[in-house]
């Protein structure tokens, strides 16, 4: 075996569809923020692959850091609405929040 | 051989605790399960060459948002009464529509004949910097502008309300079995 872009790939997609099925079957909306970052790696993985592989630049990796940023930023505030919602509702499960104001 | 092997472990690191992020029934595990993915994600970044973005991995999302993430779950823990909800209603079609967007990429990757070609390795850490204040100085300043809206965002959201503000204390919704972490 001679590991190469389409292996990464490979391993970007898995990582990609399990991040998908944390979104769509988790109830708690921090396990649904875990899901989100776990996509946000699988696309990261990808462009830091295709510019080792393909550009043989380090434009892929400067937007790798770019997510990564993003990423922290999207955190930092979700995880400020999970508390708010939290101290609001006394609930951190996604189904049972339904309005938007107590 | 041995670089072939380091690979399959990495992405062993990577997609085993994956699986249990996504499938796990307590949410503590799934936080530190994140946490060995993230590692092996760092790993691979190393394994392609790419040093600069491998550490700011570890140091962002270990060091930051995972320590984020546990502490918003430790945070908002509820009491459990009574066994999590089986919830297959929503198991099956998100198991469906993941195995699909799965098969898809993967045919994808398969079907399409990559131009790909191995380039030299070398330290890039120097040339991203240079990058940054030349050629991507307009992202690079919006994402700060970014970082400091958001830092701001999330003080205001989790701000303690003082007493005169608040119309009428928050009542605590009253706990239903399906508030435990599914």
């Amino acid at each position: 075996m001679n590991v190469g872009l389409p292996h990464f790939l490979t391993v970007s997609a898995a990582l990609f569809s399990l991040g998908l099925f944390a979104v769509m079957s988790r109830r708690n909306a921090v396990g649904i923020l875990m899901g989100v970052e776990l996509m946000l790696n699988a696309a990261s993985i990808n462009f830091v692959a295709f510019s080792r592989y393909v550009q043989h630049g380090i434009d892929g990796q400067i937007m790798s850091a770019f997510i990564i940023v993003l990423a922290a930023a999207e955190a930092a505030v979700a995880l400020a609405i999970v508390l708010a919602m939290f101290r609001n509702f006394g609930t951190v499960n996604a189904d049972t929040v339904q309005s938007l104001k107590q | 051989m041995t670089a072939d092997l380091i690979f399959v472990l990495l992405a062993l690191l990577t997609l085993v605790p994956a699986v249990w992020v996504a499938f796990s029934r307590n949410i503590v595990h799934a936080g530190f399960s994140l946490l060995l993915t993230l590692l092996g994600v760092a790993g691979l970044y190393a394994y392609l060459g790419a040093d600069f973005v491998a550490v700011t991995q570890v140091m962002v999302y270990v060091g930051g948002v995972l320590v984020l993430i546990l502490f918003t779950v430790m945070m908002t823990r509820v009491p459990q009464n009574g066994r999590p909800r089986h919830g297959l209603d929503r198991f099956v079609p998100a198991a469906v529509f993941a195995l699909g967007v799965f098969g898809l990429l993967y045919k994808t990757i398969t079907a399409v004949e990559w131009a790909a070609s191995e380039g030299a390795v070398e330290p890039t850490t120097a040339e991203i910097g240079t990058n940054f204040i030349t050629s991507y100085i307009f992202p690079f300043e919006y994402v700060s502008l970014v970082l400091l809206a958001a830092m701001i965002g999330a003080a205001i959201l989790i701000r303690e309300r003082r007493p005169e503000e608040t119309e009428e204390p928050a009542a605590p919704a009253p706990e239903t079995e399906e508030e435990v972490a599914s």
